[in-house]
This record gives C-alpha cells, structure tokens and sequence, in this order.
C-alpha cells in the first residue's frame, strides 16, 4: 500500500469511496507520523483515541453509503478553538487545564461534515505571533531547511503548529486563524496553502478570542482544492456569532480550474518595500507571468494607505485583546496564583499565566485606549483602517477581479534568530498581510517557489468581500505552473 | 425648565440662601425573561449560579448576541419618557476588573445611546409641576454579585445577575430641591410600571439611582458637584440630597472647596461619606466592542411600539379629570401608581367616578396604609367594592352602613349583597315603620321640637336620634322629609 498519508483531502475521498483503504488505516497512518514527528513539536495534545472512533464511525458510513463530504479526513486543529471536554489553551499558561464543554462552530461543522480529529495544534499564545516561538509550550519547529543546514527554522504563526503539521504530513488538513496574518504567513513559510476567507464568512462563536474585529477562522491545506473543499464546510452562518454575515456558502471546488482568462488582476506598487529580498521580487515576477501566460490581464494599481496599515494594527489589534484577555484573572477557570487579597490574585495569575509577547500587547493596548490617548491612538488607527478599505473598495469598483502581492517579505527565518530583535521587526513579517485584515477581506498564500537555499515562499492574493471563489480559481493558476512543495523529511 | 428657583426652595446657610442642584442617573433592570445578550434567565431567587450561561460566564470564545424584547423595551420606555429614539445606536465597553463582572468590562452604551433626549412633567405635593429634562436613556449589563459574609477568609461570586439588562436613565440638572428628586424618581417608576418595561422594585435592587448634587448661590453657574451611587429608596434619596447639600453649604461657607468625588450614602447614619476622589477614578477605557454590530432598528418598528403603548400616567390624569370629572389632586393620587389606577378603574366603570374615587382614596388607601399592604394585596377586590357602591347607589344600604360592609368583606370576605341581606343591614326606607319611630322620637322631647321650630337646622338632632334608633337602617332622605313635615319646617 502506498504512503496514505500522501494523500490530499481530494485523494482521500476517491481512495474511501473506492474502498481502496478504511477511515481507521488512514487515521493509524496519521498518527504513526505523529509519533515519530513529535520533535517538530506541531502538537500540544493528541487525542489518537477520539480520532480511531471518528474514524470507526466514518468507515461505518462509507459502507453504508452515507459518506459525509469530510468523510475519513483527518484533521489537526489549532489550539485557538474551543473542543468539548478536550485542552484548549489557546498556547497559554493562562488556562491550564481548560477544557471548555462546548465545541467551537467551524470544528462542530467539520466533524458533522465527518471529519477526524488528531489533536490540537501548537500556536503563538492568544495568536500573537510571527513565528510560534510564544506558545507556552515551546516553539514549533519548521520541516523545512535550508539546502545543507541543521538549523531549525520557525514554521511562522501565528497558526505554525497547522502550517507545520500540513507540510508535515501529521494531518490531511488543518484549522487556522488569522488576525493580521497567521494564516498566510505560516502557510507561505511552509509550502503549504492557507486561505482567511472574509470576515464574517466564518462564525467566530468557540473560537478564544484575540482581536474580534480582525479574527477569522480558515484552513491550512496542502493544495489549492483541498483549501476549497475544507473552506466549504468549515463557513457558515451562525446566530451565536453576529458578525457572521447570511450569505449561501457557494462549493467553493467548482472554482477551481475554471480560466482566469480576461480577468483583471491588480498589482499594487506600495508593496514593492524598501529593502526586499530580489527572491521575493523574482517570485512576484513570476506570479505575474504566470497570471498573464494564463490569459489575465495585469493592472498597476495604487492602495495609497498601505503604509499606515501595520502601525495601524498595532494599535487596533492590541486594544481589542486588552479587552478580551481581562476575563483570564484566576476566579473562574484556568490558572489562578493565590494572593493575599483580589487584587493581589489578579497580579500574580496574570504575571504568571501570561508570555512576555501577550503582556507586551495588553500594555499597548492598554495605553491606546486610555483616557487622553485614545483620539490619538484608537481613533486614529479606526480612520486609519476606513480609509485602507475605501483604497481597496475603489481598486475592485474599477473593475479589479484580484490582487497579487507576495505573502511575506522573506522566507522562514532561524529559531530564536529574532531574539534580541526589537519588536518591530518582528511584526514587520505581517507587512504584506495585516491590510486584508483591515479591510475584511479574503486572502489566500499560496506556494510559488524557492529561495535559492530550498526554502518556500508564496503568493497572496487578495479578493473582493465574499468572492473567496476567485482566489481559488486564481490561486489555482499559479499552483499549477509553480507546482508542489514538499520537505524532505529529517525528524 | 430652567425658572428661577422659588424662594421656598432654597437653603438658608449661615451667610444666605443657597440653592440645590440635582442630576440622576436612574439605573431600572429591563423586564426581560432572558439577559441583555445571553439566553440565561432573569427570575429573581434563583439558587446561586443557577441562571448563568456560557457567555454570562465569560467562558473562552464566547460571544454575545443582544436580545431584540431588551431592545423594545428600552424603546418603550424611550417614548414614554417623550425621548428621541435613535435608530443606530452602539454598544460600547467599559473595561474594569471586579470578580463578579466575569468579562473584565461592561458592555453599555456610552458614545451613542439607544434613547436620546427627552423629558418628564413632574408633580409636586403643592400642585406645582416641574418638567426634568432627560439627557439620554442607554442599554447596559449588570454586573453579579459579590459575596463575602460565607466564608472566613474568601468571598464568593454569584452570578444570576451577571448580564442582565438594564436602562440607565439620565436626567438633566433640571431638579432643585430633595422633594422633586422624589417627585422625578417617583414618576419616573411610575412611568415605567406602566409600560411594564421594569418592575422598577426598589427592594430587590431593580431600581437604584445615582444623584449628583452641587449648590450654588441663585443666578450663579453650576457648582462641583458630588455623585451619591446606588441609593436604593426614593426615601433616602430625598434623605442624601438635604444631607449632601448641607454639607456643600458648611464646607463653602467656611471658605472651603469642593472636591469632586463619589459619595455613598449612610441611611443608618443618615449621612453621605467619600468613597473615591476624582483622582482615584478608573480609566474605564470605553471602546466600541467589536463582537457587536452596530443596533440598528427601523421607523416602522419604532412606530409599531409607539401604537402599542399603554396609557401612560400623565395621559390618564387628564382622562380622569377631563372624561370623569375628578379632582386634579383626587386624579393624580389614582394615576401615582398603575395598580390603584387600574383598580379604580374597576370599581368605577358603570358606576359615579366620584363616588369610586372617594371611596378608592379615603376608604381603601387608608384601610391598606393601615396594615402596610400594597392595592394588589387587598382583601378587599375592586368587583366587592364595585358592590359595595352599587348598593349604596340603588338605596340599599346608607354609607354608613357600607362602611360597615366594607368592614366585614375585608375581615370575612364574602359578596356584599348577601352581607347585607344575611345581617338584616338593608335600609328601611318603608315609611310607615320610620313615621313610627319619628313620632315616638317628637313625642319624647317637646322641648326639642320647639327648639327645632325656631331653629330649623335642628332637625339634624332628630336625624340623628331616629337614625339611631333605627339602628343606621333608616334611609335619611326618607327621615329628613318626613321630620320636616311632621315637624312645619319648609324645604
């Protein structure tokens, strides 16, 4: 029998319904890989027995004929998502122990959809991140190297336990947020393909907050089609969250394939950044080619704002978890360091539950929205953000089907390499990607190259509102002529 | 509104008179079955943490959604305190750590109200009326309890409450002296038991009011003002205020200052006392929260409410006075609470207005002041009294004799018709048998009929001597005509 775990989600279900293997040998498969993988670290907690009975019940409904359109898939979720009476820590100290009695909305729909779950997925704490070295439980390692070296690379993030996990082969497919970033960053830094579809397009109802007018759930996938096929089931309208938008979840997969020729794809010169590697700009020349060769038409475009989006963010992203992190003070679940009064309990639970990164935000956010600052900082940074969705509202009114841009500004960098940086550059990974996030709108990484030393880089796409439809379809173009990426296995 | 204040108002100091400014804000817990934006009930009593749901706790990931009938109501009792709706409105939040406010903020409005301004017409005990601005009227969550007398060394945290809706009512500084404080908060519940969008019961805590009081010497601007928090009677906040305004006054006047402050009020001491100086205030750091979108309701539901209220008090005052030819005075006392009104109401239809209101004032209201019972508590129903009256109104019994009546149906219960019937109450209106005992009575005293004869309004003794005799069953009409005949006097 071959490598099932070769298989991509698309693989999977022809393989199942063809009966050529069972939900149970696939699922033994993943989890083998997971045990030998664990020096990648990608999981903070496996549930092997949970998934072998999803996987019992998947192979009862493929022999009955009912299968589901997730049927047999194995999946690892990201530890951002609340799982019924299973950890989720969100990468904290904070919570330990956590294991909340109700399941998430986008998880609750992928397991009606038949999916399997392996375990939960190592992440930046609370998301904030850029190369999963914040998580409270160690840094993830990336399964990619450079061509002749040892060093351990970061995998991104803050989702660098899905990205990892994905490229890996620990699971067929993985769940992901992304706030300003943490979806295409990783998946860009891992050779895989992560989308963070439109906010609103996914319910963010169980899933622990960070910054809610930003977060959005999405996949980590490790082609094009098999993103489209979990973005399906994973979106939904839901009353719990009112941010969700009623809009039909279209089949995403039938996007797929369809011609690009005659659309209008924009390439915005704000993102051509001082200091950027020639890799980047050759892989953005490349992506362009591709588009054109394909029969798009390529427009220059101008999102004047573009500048003022990370600044921006840094303020906006940071007030928002001020505010949503208050609730982890000790009195109700989770870690509590006992003090000698209320205000004393408070102190030590939160020095002691939360990492430097997640303080360092609560501080600023904190600081922006406080009395006297917050016209200068808060409000600002919102007319910031209004004013970087009207460059884009005008883009796409003046006919632009989608946007190309690179997803990061380098490859994966070292563990730890970024130590003794300042913050700053740090957050500067998010440079190409946290403008989507202001506007709300839908973009996709997608693998389109190597650096010279053999380590994956990817282009974004960015959409218009809802029409995730035409990044699969775009995205799709450049897969096909950049082609797959694989790590050579060393773990 | 803003009248010279008249003389009788004002405070003597030391070194003059002194006039009182006043503003509230009136916190009113919405009549709701479910909490502002969880599902979790609002029945009072409940064991602790019995009506707590996974938002109400707080609980990672969790999201709220407003609950529309808390919208309505904040509606209703906008238009019935003549307020502007504002049909975008938005929920902001105000961020503090408490461990019974389980979020770590609360989520009100703080920016933009639901309700803007308005104004209410108060009466006063002189029969004056004064109009009190209202600046606003906002939707915001309760917060839950504290607990600290169960245990020796810890406090505990009840959470029923946690959630709950609740209107903060804000007035203008329209009020100038403790008796119209009374009068306004006194309306303001009056107004909102009618609409039934808050039982505003004061004992369990679902009506408090925050008062802030200055003075200022007349035809001056406004002075420091101090905020007395959760004052829970309108008693004691008649109370606070002459305290408070006392104590500004001695404060000036001995060349002191002002400092603006919170206050809490003693009604064992009958005191206020500083609880935080505006040095010590919390940086609430009042954002929009993002897991909300902005409330938006339309016109047509607006209208819709608007054509569904109930009569309000000031409306049925004028209808009493104008439509039943009651007193202004006997109109207001009937309308105060909506109880008395209906039940007025009850005992009135069909019957003499006047006649139901005398009896509802002097007769019932002071039986029930009595034994300290509410209207609703009466043993006496409106249908019994309605009785009551309609045997009186046919000559049946005298009203005397149906204060006796009344007597026996409070004490023993009973329909009022067999009462009399049973107890041979019935008046004698037969004129034989009263003829018999006037001429025993004339009779008996010659030199009272001379008496009588000089000086007709006499006859009033012999009244009451055959109404005595007959036991109080004589109708007196029928005595008073006879013993005018039989005694020469001319009508």
């Amino acid at each position: 029998m071959t490598d099932l775990t070769e298989l991509t989600i698309s693989g999977i279900r022809d393989g199942l319904s063809k009966k050529a293997f069972t939900a149970t040998e696939l699922t033994q498969a993943y989890l083998a890989n997971m045990e030998k993988a664990r020096a990648l670290n990608a999981y903070v907690f496996e549930t092997p027995e949970k998934a072998l009975a999803m996987a019992a019940e998947s192979d009862k409904r493929v022999a009955a004929g009912e299968a589901r359109a997730l049927e047999g898939v194995p999946l690892g979720i990201k530890d951002l998502f609340c799982t019924e009476g299973i950890h989720s820590q969100a990468g904290s100290h904070i919570l330990d122990g956590f294991k909340p009695p109700y399941e998430s909305t986008v998880t609750a729909n992928l397991w009606a959809a038949g999916a399997i779950m392996l375990g939960k997925l190592n992440m930046d704490e609370f998301a904030m991140g850029s190369s999963n070295e914040t998580s409270y439980y160690g840094p993830v390692v990336n399964p990619w190297r450079s061509e002749g070296s040892n060093a351990k690379l970061v995998p991104g993030g803050s989702s660098g336990g899905s990205a990892a996990a994905v490229s890996a082969r620990l699971c067929a497919g993985a769940t992901a947020t992304d706030t300003g970033g943490s979806i295409r960053q990783p998946a860009a830094f891992t050779g895989t393909v992560g989308i963070k579809p439109t906010y609103g397009r996914c319910s963010r109802w169980g899933v622990v907050a960070f910054a809610s007018s930003l977060d959005q759930a999405g996949p980590i996938a490790r082609d094009v089609r098999d993103a489209a096929i979990l973005m399906k089931s994973m979106a939904s309208v839901d009353a719990k969250d009112t941010t969700s938008v009623d809009i039909a979840v279209p089949d995403y997969e039938k996007a797929i394939g369809q011609s690009v020729r005659g659309l209008k794809i924009g390439i915005p010169k704000e993102y051509r950044v001082d200091g950027m590697p020639p890799e980047i700009e050759r892989l953005w020349q490349a992506g362009r080619d591709w588009l054109r060769e394909a029969g798009a038409d390529l427009v220059d475009i101008t999102l004047p704002h573009t500048k003022y989006a990370l600044p921006a963010y840094y303020i906006v992203a940071p007030a928002e978890a001020s505010s949503n992190l208050a609730r982890y003070d000790g009195v109700r679940y989770g870690l509590r360091v006992p003090g000698d009064d209320i205000v004393s309990m408070y102190e030590e639970t939160r020095a002691a539950g939360f990492g430097k990164e997640v303080k360092r935000r609560i501080l600023i956010g904190t600081y922006v929205l406080s009395a006297g600052y917050y016209d200068a900082y808060y409000l600002r940074a919102q007319k910031v953000r209004t004013l970087i969705k009207r460059d884009f509202e005008t883009v796409f009114a003046d006919g632009v089907d989608a946007i190309l841009t690179p997803a990061t500004p380098s490859a994966a960098f070292g563990l730890e390499a970024m130590a003794t940086a300042s913050p700053i550059e740090m957050y500067l990974n998010d440079i190409f990607t946290v403008t989507v996030n202001m506007a709300g709108l839908p973009g996709i990484a997608v693998p389109a190259g190597l650096t010279g030393d053999g380590l994956p880089l990817g282009l974004q796409l960015i959409g218009r509102p809802f029409d995730e439809e035409m990044l699969f379809r775009t995205a799709h173009v450049i897969e096909q002529a950049a082609g797959r990426f694989q790590p050579k296995q060393w773990w | 509104m803003n009248a010279p204040t008249m003389k009788s108002k004002l405070i003597r100091g030391a070194t003059g008179d002194w006039e009182v400014v006043v503003g509230m804000e009136v916190h009113a817990q919405v009549m709701s079955k479910a909490k502002l934006f969880s599902g979790a009930s609002t029945e009072f009593g409940g064991a602790p943490n019995s009506h707590v749901s996974l938002v109400d706790a707080a609980m990672p990931g969790m999201l709220p959604v407003i609950n529309e009938e808390c919208v309505a109501q904040a509606i209703r009792t906008g238009l019935g305190l003549n307020a502007k709706i504002n049909l975008k409105s938005r929920f902001d939040r105000k961020n503090y750590f408490y461990p019974d406010l389980p979020q770590g903020y609360q989520i009100s409005q703080y920016q933009e109200p639901i309700v803007g301004e308005g104004e209410v017409t108060v009466e006063l005990g002189d029969g004056d009326t004064v109009t009190v601005g209202i600046e606003r009227l906002h939707l915001e969550q309760d917060a839950g309890k504290s607990i600290h007398d169960q245990h020796p060394t810890m406090s505990f945290v009840d959470l029923n409450r946690s959630g709950v809706a609740l209107m903060e009512i804000v007035s203008r500084p329209d009020i100038r002296s403790s008796e119209e404080a009374r009068a306004f908060l006194s309306k303001v519940r009056s107004i909102l038991r009618y609409l039934g969008t808050s039982d505003a019961d004061m004992e369990k805590g679902n009506l408090r009011a925050d008062v802030n009081v200055s003075v200022r010497r007349p035809g001056e601007g406004l002075g420091t003002r101090c905020e007395i928090k959760n004052v829970n009677s309108i008693k004691f906040v008649g109370q606070a205020i002459e305290h408070e305004a006392r104590r500004q006054i001695a404060v000036i006047e001995e060349g002191g200052r002002i400092d603006q402050e919170t206050r809490l009020f003693d009604p064992a001491k009958g005191e206020t006392r500083s609880m935080r100086s505006k040095e010590e205030a919390h940086d609430y750091r009042y954002f929009p929260d993002p897991d909300l979108l902005p409330l938006e309701v339309d016109a047509a539901f607006v209208d819709k409410l608007k054509g569904e209220l109930p009569e309000l008090p000031d409306a049925k005052k004028a209808r009493f006075v104008a439509g039943l030819g009651l007193s202004a005075y006997d109109a207001s006392v009937l309308v105060a609470e909506k109880e008395t009104a209906d039940y007025f109401e009850a005992v009135a239809e069909k019957r003499d207005a006047k006649l139901a209101a005398n009896w509802v004032i002097n007769e019932l209201a002071g039986r029930l002041n009595k034994e300290g019972k509410s209207i609703e508590e009466s043993p006496v129903s409106a249908d019994r009294l309605g009785a009551i009256l309609d045997l009186i109104q046919d000559g049946t019994i005298s009203g005397k004799i149906a204060k006796d009546v009344f007597e026996i149906v409070w004490k023993e219960g009973g329909e009022p018709a067999d009462i009399v019937e049973a107890r041979g109450l019935k008046q004698v209106t037969d004129t034989g048998a009263i003829e018999k005992v006037v001429d025993e009575i004339i009779a008996a005293n010659p030199e009272k009929v001379a008496q009588a004869v000089a000086k007709p309004t006499m006859i009033g003794w012999f009244v009451g001597q055959v109404m005595k005799s007959s036991g109080g069953k004589a109708n007196p009409q029928a005595v008073n005509e006879l013993l005018k005949k039989k005694l020469g006097i001319p009508d």
